[in-house]
């Protein structure tokens, strides 16, 4: 049908497409420009679109004297953790939630829901005062134990999504042939589950990379993760925009990759709750 | 409503001990900090003034319901925020989910890049568009004089009127994706028969949208903005790191209201500062927990 109007295929389609593009990623464009700016091209009041001298002196700055390694590295031991615990922990509850009818089931299913309607606030504060009690403040367990307080919920309800969508006749054939549930479960359920679960994975991934509120309070300097890091260049005396900018793309670098592998399955799982019903 | 037909089976003990592991973390990272929560907020519970802490009953929330004017003041710039936050990224996510929707070549690619912004880290967000809105050297300082838009450069973060629609345009452009990536798989569940219906009838692309396309989504644009709206209205990072919630308080809302308060270590305070945030989030939420009690019982 469209094809017969180029005219308002052009002037409905890809004129307002390409405006979203360039809405969408231009920051991302212009943090590139940013971190291969000069010193001085950056502090010049005539904005150039394209640094003049390109330099990667930003980068080398960044993971020379500042140590942008040490919050990658703590960044990545956070996120690792979190992920673990959190899936090994999900999946349980949710293969639950999905294979059986228990006294319970309901109101549970509704507090894992619910879970996101809490304000971050109103956790951060009693979760300070606990670690600060139990001396895990300033350790990455502060940080996995908050995060874990989003990523369960989520995660339990993502995967209970990707569960009821698996036939159960394939764990009871199997159960028939002679097998217990639980090799069943780790047999038949897990190797289909498993792209899923590396879903779900790299979405819980992503959100304890990028989290803020709870790391900026609950780390030091040893253990300080990478947006903090990032924030702290602003500083007292001034902005180092061409680090912020740097160590920005190198941050999102990881994030996007991982999501671009997920990204089918994960929109998928997400997508099925809202659309339903 | 529920797709796959499950059996009733003898469950015994097996889902309790497989539920264990998560209720054992939520139990302790969550409810008992919630509770705890509730015991501070009775609280003269400062950490930087030790000697002073003790119970006060209600006097934290006699205080910020009757003598704290920047609470109503963040409470409502909270709506503010939420509603032209969230009303942005409907609009502009619901356009972009119908371009996303039609045939072209590229469209697996361009959708997955437009749904960068989604995975961006918050500090990383507000710091790029602190950035942009430079006063000195922003672009967007830049492209505003080269089209003719403004005259003199605005220091868009540092003014009282612009510094919320500064941040307000941050969260629209952090948000669109997700409602777009919501209502796009919604678009993609519309029967095509429905649509040719409406042609024979003789409706037109406008008729088509206002009679098929909004009302087969109400469900998937009721549930998207509800999440949105809580997500939004707990959403520290983006104006805490733009603006601090300034100048002069006019970007603080609630949660930051809170955020900085924590900060300050004022924990008593703070706790009953969250748990009113809460408390009106529940108020707003109930039609959408009430779905959702309708969809487990199926």
């Amino acid at each position: 049908m469209n094809e017969k109007k180029p005219l308002s295929r052009i002037l409905l389609l890809w004129v307002p497409l390409v405006l979203f593009l360039i809405f969408l990623l231009f920051p991302f464009y212009w943090t590139l420009v940013t971190s291969l700016k000069t010193d001085a091209e950056l502090h010049s009041l005539t904005v150039r679109y394209w640094p003049t001298q390109p330099t990667l002196q930003a980068y080398e700055h960044l993971f020379g004297s500042y140590n942008f390694l040490h919050p990658m590295k703590n960044s990545l031991i956070v996120a690792a953790i979190t992920t673990v615990v959190s899936l090994t922990v999900s999946t349980l509850a949710a293969y639950a939630f999905s294979r059986f009818r228990f006294a319970g089931r309901k109101p549970l299913m509704l507090l894992f829901l619910t879970n996101n309607m809490f304000p971050t606030v109103l956790l951060l504060i009693p979760l300070f005062t606990i670690m600060r009690q139990i001396k895990l403040l300033y350790t990455p367990w502060a940080l996995v134990l908050s995060y874990t307080t989003f990523t369960i919920p989520f995660s339990v309800w993502l995967l209970n999504g990707y569960l009821n969508d698996l036939p159960i006749s394939m764990e009871e054939a199997a159960m028939i042939d002679g097998a217990d549930r639980a090799t069943a479960f780790v047999k038949i359920v897990l190797p289909v589950l498993l792209p899923c679960l590396l879903a779900t994975g790299v979405y819980i991934f992503m959100q304890s990379w990028n989290e803020y509120t709870f790391a900026v309070l609950f780390t030091n300097e040893a253990n300080r993760t990478i947006p903090v890091s990032l924030k702290m260049l602003v500083g007292q005396l001034g902005v180092q925009w061409d680090l912020i900018t740097a160590g920005g793309i190198i941050t999102v670098i990881p994030v996007c990759i991982m999501f671009f592998f997920a990204q089918k399955r994960l929109v998928a799982g997400l997508t099925a709750g809202a659309v339903k019903g | 409503m529920q797709k796959t037909v499950r059996r009733k089976r003898r469950s015994g003990i097996w889902p309790y001990l497989l539920l264990a592991p998560a209720m054992i973390i939520m139990l302790s990272v969550v409810v008992v900090p919630i509770i705890n929560a509730v015991g501070m907020s009775f609280q003269n519970y400062n950490l930087v003034k030790p000697n002073k802490m003790g119970w006060i009953g209600l006097g934290n929330y006699q205080k910020l319901l009757t003598n704290d004017p920047q609470f109503w003041k963040s409470l409502w710039r909270t709506v503010v925020w939420v509603f032209f936050g969230v009303g942005g990224q409907f609009l502009f996510g619901f356009m972009l989910a119908l371009l996303l929707n039609k045939e072209f070549k590229g469209r697996g690619v361009i959708r997955a890049v437009s749904l960068i912004p989604w995975v961006t880290p918050g500090v990383l967000i507000a710091l790029m568009w602190s950035w942009m809105f430079d006063g000195n050297y922003g672009v967007i300082n830049d492209i505003l004089l080269k089209l003719g838009i403004i005259s003199d450069k605005i220091a868009f973060l540092a003014k009282k009127d612009s510094a919320m629609p500064s941040v307000i345009i941050t969260i629209i452009w952090q948000g669109i994706p997700f409602f777009a990536l919501m209502i796009l798989a919604g678009l993609q569940g519309i029967p095509a028969d429905l649509y040719e219906a409406a042609a024979i009838d003789g409706a037109t692309g406008w008729q088509k949208l206002y009679y098929v396309t909004i009302p087969s989504l109400r469900n998937t644009i009721f549930v998207t903005t509800m999440l949105r709206v809580i997500w939004v209205a707990n959403s520290v990072d983006v104006i805490f790191n733009m603006t601090g919630g300034g100048p002069a308080y006019a970007t603080q809302t609630l949660s930051v209201y809170v955020y900085n308060k924590a900060s300050a270590l004022d924990m008593g305070y703070a706790s009953a500062m969250a748990l009113m945030l809460m408390l009106v989030l529940l108020l707003v939420a109930i039609p959408y927990l009430r779905a959702n009690f309708r969809d487990q019982e199926g």
